[in-house]
């Protein structure tokens, strides 16, 4: 996986609530067998109209933002569905980091999976960050976002860090730990026989 | 030892081994996969020369994309065929049980499981599907994931997660008639908002729970995702336990009485602390309806659109404005005075039978109001031979409405089932988000009976009025 240090970049304002993976990503768009190619359906039901002209109004269909590789959104951003095709569209359209106040729980995961840098930070930064002209920084190692002259720092799990630093495969690393979950698996099957499924 | 709840209890069960970097690998115990969100899983799979670890401990069947007419003649999308096929290639490759299109046990995901006996107590259960909540009316700990993790679970049959916290609900008092668990779990929405359960798994309790069916509870469970928590829990009791007993996949014999022994062990421990705990009074709650663009919008049927002018803060009213828009609704109309074209019974969340006896005892003698157009989707092939057993797919039939081979549907709109732009739909599914029926389209979330109600009245009824007195 490709690893996440320090981005540099045009930051799209888009500070709605509840920002549904669905409307992330429609399910017209689920029926792929492949992981890329999903940007330019990204935000599709906002980005265009029914007969599939760009929406001008929409923040994706502007300049600058058309570049925009971070971007700014409400609360509970990715909430719904598990799809990641969700980050898929995301990052295959250029969006490397997203900044909101709080994301679901599964998306959130999902993030972490295709280098994408979930980040939480307060809304009213985030209002200051929309308001700002010119690109954004964030900076991982130092857990700081920089722009316009501002500083903001933010938390982030050392494990989640760790993973986007070295852009660490988790089955790889899972697998270091096979001779446990053997031993784990020959456990279970004398403490509860009951699982083990014979035939279906 | 430290009192511990229910999820502690099944998290310690299955931990594996906690790494340096604090991180837990967890076991699973049973994986549930579907054609959408795996293809790319077993792809990475292949790539990577991986074997599939345990090809017994996983279930699948194509549920999201199937056509719900005419499945005998095959799936006519091509893009949806393809899904289907790849998934039938993926589970020939690698050995893994399948249940396919004809077969009579073929359905939802969450509706098949806990039918086959897949879904047991004590358990862990994942799935690339957001509502694996639903498996938590077992007393298992069920969650959806995304496909990177499919394809970990395919590898390692474990999991890398960080702990959740303990949030308990309680719900005081006994369900009022005619109201159900899909009550329940929209007024805890709407109290909690969609980010209310987000970090934590839930412990439904109270008399409420324990009288729901496996059905009820397997209704409450699905719903814990739409209050933004990854997993809901039921602690099992005699109600689980004669529903599980005899299933095909549950075990039999002397392996019966050993699960039975552990699984009355499961519960939350007396003392046993939570983060958070939600205390909901239900004796006076009325039939819910939402009425916005996210689940936690919702009101009594009685009540009335909301004025955004109301909401607590700027950034909800720009929010509730917008929501408004869509729905093209304006505050203050009562919610019994809106009128709608479309309605959906099924879904992983209300398309069991007793769903279904639930919406025909509405339908029975009526007819559905002229310009609406309703459906009634089973949740499995083995739910719409039940339900055609008890003649339930005539009243369906004679009262008006469609009576469908069971999917998905018309929950996501994946396969044909969709709806026109600007339609309004009384839905019994769990997702009333921008789009989600069909482009521009319009969901109004409720129960079977309200749902049923609203098809042969053509406007939001209180199921209440139309029940035998």
């Amino acid at each position: 996986m490709e690893p996440f240090t320090t981005l540099t970049g045009i930051a799209a304002p888009l500070l709605r609530s509840h920002i549904d993976t669905d409307l992330i990503i429609p399910k017209q768009f689920l029926t792929t067998l492949v992981r890329s190619g999903l940007g330019r359906h990204l935000f599709h039901e906002w980005r265009y109209d029914a007969e599939g002209r760009e929406r001008p109004d929409f923040v994706l269909n502007q300049a600058p933002y058309r570049q925009a590789s971070i971007l700014l959104a409400g609360p509970n951003f990715g909430c719904g569905s598990s799809r990641e095709h969700a980050p898929w569209a995301l990052k295959d359209f250029g969006i490397r980091a997203l900044l909101a106040p709080s994301f679901a729980d599964i998306f959130f995961t999902n993030c972490f999976a295709n280098g994408l840098l979930p980040v939480q930070l307060p809304m009213e930064i985030l209002e200051t960050l929309a308001s700002m002209e010119g690109p954004l920084t964030v900076d991982l190692p130092a857990q700081q976002v920089r722009g316009g002259g501002h500083t903001f720092p933010f938390e982030i799990e050392p494990a989640c860090k760790a993973v986007l630093l070295e852009g660490l495969d988790e089955i790889r690393r899972t697998e270091a730990n096979l001779a446990d979950i053997a031993a784990y698996e020959a456990r279970r099957r004398v403490e509860a026989p009951w699982l083990e499924i014979r035939s279906h | 030892m430290t009192p511990r709840t229910l999820y502690d209890r099944i998290w310690d069960e299955h931990l594996v081994t906690t790494r340096a970097d604090g991180t837990s690998l967890l076991y699973i115990d049973r994986h549930l996969v579907h054609e959408v969100t795996s293809p790319q899983a077993f792809e990475g799979l292949r790539e990577a020369g991986r074997p599939l670890r345990r090809p017994n401990a996983i279930l699948s069947v194509a549920d999201h994309n199937v056509p719900t007419i005419d499945q005998e003649k095959g799936i006519a999308d091509l893009t949806c065929r393809l899904q289907v096929e790849a998934l039938e290639a993926n589970v020939k490759t690698y050995g893994v049980p399948y249940l396919p299109l004809l077969d009579e046990r073929q359905g939802i995901v969450h509706v098949v499981g806990p039918e086959q006996g897949f879904t047991l107590p004590g358990t862990t259960v994942v799935c690339g599907d957001s509502h694996t909540s639903t498996h938590g009316a077992f007393g298992a700990l069920a969650f959806g994931i995304g496909t990177s993790e499919v394809e970990h679970v395919l590898a390692t049959q474990t999991l890398p997660q960080r702990k959740s916290r303990n949030l308990r609900v309680r719900f005081e008092g006994a369900l009022p008639r005619g109201l159900g668990a899909k009550d329940l779990a929209l007024a805890l929405i709407g109290r909690i908002g969609t980010a209310g359960g987000t970090g934590h798994v839930m412990e439904f309790t109270g008399p409420a729970v324990r009288a729901l069916s496996m059905e009820g509870r397997m209704t409450l469970c699905n719903m814990s995702i739409e209050g933004g928590a990854r997993s809901g829990l039921v602690a099992p009791d005699d109600t689980t336990f004669a529903y599980l007993h005899g299933r095909p996949l549950a075990p039999k014999g002397p392996l019966w009485e050993a699960a039975l022994a552990h699984w009355q062990t499961l519960a939350s421990d007396e003392a046993a602390s939570f983060d958070q705990e939600v205390i909901l009074d239900i004796r006076s709650l009325a039939p819910q309806v939402t009425w916005g663009t996210s689940p936690q919008w919702v009101t009594d049927i009685g009540g009335r659109v909301p004025d955004p002018a109301e909401a607590a803060s700027a950034d909800e009213r720009e929010a509730m404005r917008r929501a408004l828009e869509y729905m093209d609704l304006r505050p203050g109309t009562p919610m019994e005075a809106i009128p709608l074209q479309a309605v959906f019974i099924g879904s992983c969340t209300n398309g069991r039978i007793e769903d279904l006896r639930e919406a025909a005892a509405v339908a029975r003698g009526r007819k559905v109001a002229p310009g609406v157009r309703a459906l009634v989707v089973p949740g499995s092939g083995l739910v719409k031979s039940q339900a055609e057993a008890e003649g339930l797919d005539r009243i369906f039939l004679e009262a008006g409405f469609e009576w469908r081979q069971p999917g998905c549907s018309m929950c996501l709109g994946m396969n044909e089932d969709r709806l026109a732009e600007g339609v309004r739909c009384a839905s019994t599914s769990n997702r009333n988000f921008e789009g989600r029926q069909g482009r521009g389209s319009r969901t109004h979330l409720v129960s079977p009976g309200m749902a049923a109600a609203a098809a042969v009245t053509g406007r939001f009824t209180d199921v209440r009025r139309l029940m035998e007195m």
